[in-house]
């Protein structure tokens, strides 16, 4: 099947098994994002938001439910080729940065063509180490940059395989506002020179103003 | 990049790097320094026996070319053999051991003087009264030994007569008839030197003294005698670097095993951003893997270089109590024992890292 959506996600159901309790985190979430759309992902503590962003990002299994991503159906995918979709479909960046501290920056860029086995960086990639203001950073390790640096680094990393989707879990939840609205600015920024899909989950109304739409999530539902 | 990221690892926790090479740096030093030990030892005995004059050595029919025994040869075979033909000298040697392993030589000085061409002097002289002594130069200088002193060996007072250079029979040299009364080997003795009058004639002269003391003593030719000073030929030496081997394999493993199992639970976050990433369990196992072998190879490197001060340690302040030579063909086997054990290490804390799910690796703190 073709779909033309980047992501599409229909009745998706999350169950985890807490000791003896079944914990529903996922109740049946439908969503569809263009491509080349910036989604933003707001809702409370337990809403689902982590869980949906694992689910599409191949961290976790559903339980139930259709996902696919740049028409390919999770539900089929085993660990292995679940694997390999994070490789080259999806690209994350996280709250806390999540470099690795004993390499450089560039080779935490690197480091993730190693493993997807990309032998070079992509054209235009240069621009976009510009467009991200790392290209003078890049032979530091992550403790000599600062949080909206390391962040870049990540967005970086994240973007470096081309990947399909960008999916980013509180990108500014640890940088002040300063570096909070520069890192925004560089995602809005990809979003449209590069036509990039992002999926962003975020608390503040004031990052979520930065998408093209936002979507809340509640009890395990998008609203 | 996986190359580099490991080694980026070790140099990051460089301290436990350094800590854990250097354990298995000492299990590499320890046999190292057990097989030159043996082979100094060996090879010094080869010497000494060559350093006899001998051509034929006849010992015990039902012993091994190399023993420690001693006394079970009867002297009454001493003048047997002095008759045979060619035969130039026949010397009966009786064999104690001292100290754990240095020996007492108890001999008829005359007559293995005919056989040996005689001790070199640097100082003293030969023994002229039953319980004189004569000691070789590197025991004289370990123990700060002076001519006319009394030196107690075997629970005997011996006067120190003579200090002769090493290199024939062993570092104590008695009167045999001393050493024979001494430890209850009245007229026997532990082998019998053989001079030849022409040493062309060895082999021949070989099968005759077989045949003529029909098995109860077996002739020895030096040549054979000094290929036998081999590791291999002592299986008791054998089974005791077979049990430092697998002791350091254990310790090999229970350090690396450690040292890996606590970089994993370190670097819980790192597996969890590698997985995220895209790799592999496979490639997670292989870069622990690698970090083993890393620190296996670079404690070989810091054993070999241990086992060289170990050495002259050794040669310095026990010179006469062991022998340790370098033995450059145990490198590679002492380097796969480190291998064997670091990998064994590597296997548990891969397959936990390897098993790790990667939402818990990233949330952990």
């Amino acid at each position: 099947m073709s779909n033309p959506e980047m992501i599409r996600v229909r009745d998706l159901r999350k169950t985890y098994r807490v000791g003896e309790v079944d914990v529903h985190a996922l109740r049946g979430v439908d969503l569809d994002v263009s491509r080349g759309e910036f989604l933003a992902v707001v809702g409370p503590s337990g809403s689902g938001k982590s869980t949906l962003f694992h689910i599409l990002g191949g961290l976790a299994p559903p339980t139930a439910g259709e996902v696919w991503i740049d028409g390919v159906d999770l539900r089929k995918m085993g660990e292995s080729q679940r694997t390999e979709m994070r490789q080259k479909k999806v690209g994350f960046v996280f709250q806390k940065y999540n470099l690795l501290p004993t390499l450089s920056a560039r080779d935490n860029i690197a480091l993730a063509r190693s493993i997807a086995s990309v032998p070079a960086e992509p054209p235009g990639f240069s621009d976009t180490l510009q467009l991200l203001g790392i290209a003078n950073r890049l032979d530091h390790k992550p403790r000599a940059l600062s949080g909206g640096e390391q962040q870049r680094v990540a967005i970086a990393r994240a973007l470096v395989n081309q990947p399909a989707i960008l999916l980013a879990d509180e990108p500014t939840g640890n940088l002040d506002t300063e570096n909070s609205t520069a890192v925004l600015n560089l995602l809005r920024g990809l979003n449209q020179r590069i036509g990039q899909t992002i999926l962003m989950i975020t608390h503040n109304p004031e990052a979520a103003a930065f998408a093209d739409r936002t979507v809340t999530m509640r009890d395990g539902r998008i609203k | 990049m996986i190359n580099k990221l490991v080694i980026e690892n070790l140099k990051y926790r460089w301290v436990r790097t350094l800590l854990s090479a250097l354990v298995v740096g000492v299990q590499v030093m320890s046999i190292l320094t057990l097989v030159g030990l043996s082979e100094g030892l060996l090879q010094e005995s080869a010497e000494r026996s060559k350093g006899t004059g001998a051509d034929i050595f006849l010992k015990p029919g039902t012993q091994g070319t190399i023993s420690f025994n001693t006394g079970q040869v009867s002297e009454k075979f001493v003048p047997l053999v002095a008759k045979q033909p060619h035969v130039v000298q026949a010397v009966g040697v009786l064999s104690q051991m001292v100290e754990l392993v240095t020996a007492m030589n108890g001999v008829d000085f005359p007559q293995f003087e005919k056989i040996s061409g005689g001790f070199r002097f640097l100082a003293g002289g030969p023994p002229s009264g039953p319980d004189d002594l004569l000691v070789d130069d590197s025991y004289a200088r370990q123990r700060n030994l002076h001519i006319g002193q009394t030196v107690r060996l075997l629970n005997h007072p011996w006067r120190l007569a003579g200090i002769v250079q090493g290199g024939k029979l062993a570092r104590f040299i008695v009167p045999i008839t001393t050493l024979q009364n001494l430890t209850g080997n009245g007229n026997r003795i532990s082998q019998i030197l053989v001079k030849l009058d022409d040493p062309a004639l060895t082999d021949q002269m070989v099968i005759q003294l077989n045949k003529t003391l029909e098995g109860q003593l077996r002739a020895i030719p030096l040549a054979d005698l000094l290929s036998q000073f081999s590791i291999n030929n002592i299986p008791q030496l054998q089974t005791f670097i077979w049990v430092i081997t697998a002791l350091s394999v254990v310790v090999g493993f229970l350090v690396v095993f450690l040292s890996m199992y606590t970089a994993v639970i370190e670097r819980t976050r790192e597996i969890g951003i590698l997985k995220a990433l895209g790799a592999k369990p496979l490639t997670i196992i292989n870069m622990l893997v690698r970090e083993a072998v890393v620190l296996a190879m670079v404690g070989c490197g810091i054993g070999i270089f241990l086992s060289f001060i170990a050495r002259e340690l050794v040669t310095t302040f026990l010179p006469a109590s062991m022998t340790v030579i370098a033995v450059p063909a145990w490198w590679p086997r002492a380097g796969a024992i480190a291998l064997a054990g670091a990998l064994l290490g590597a296997i548990y804390p891969g397959l936990k890292a390897a098993r790790q799910d990667a939402i818990e690796a990233l949330a952990y703190e």
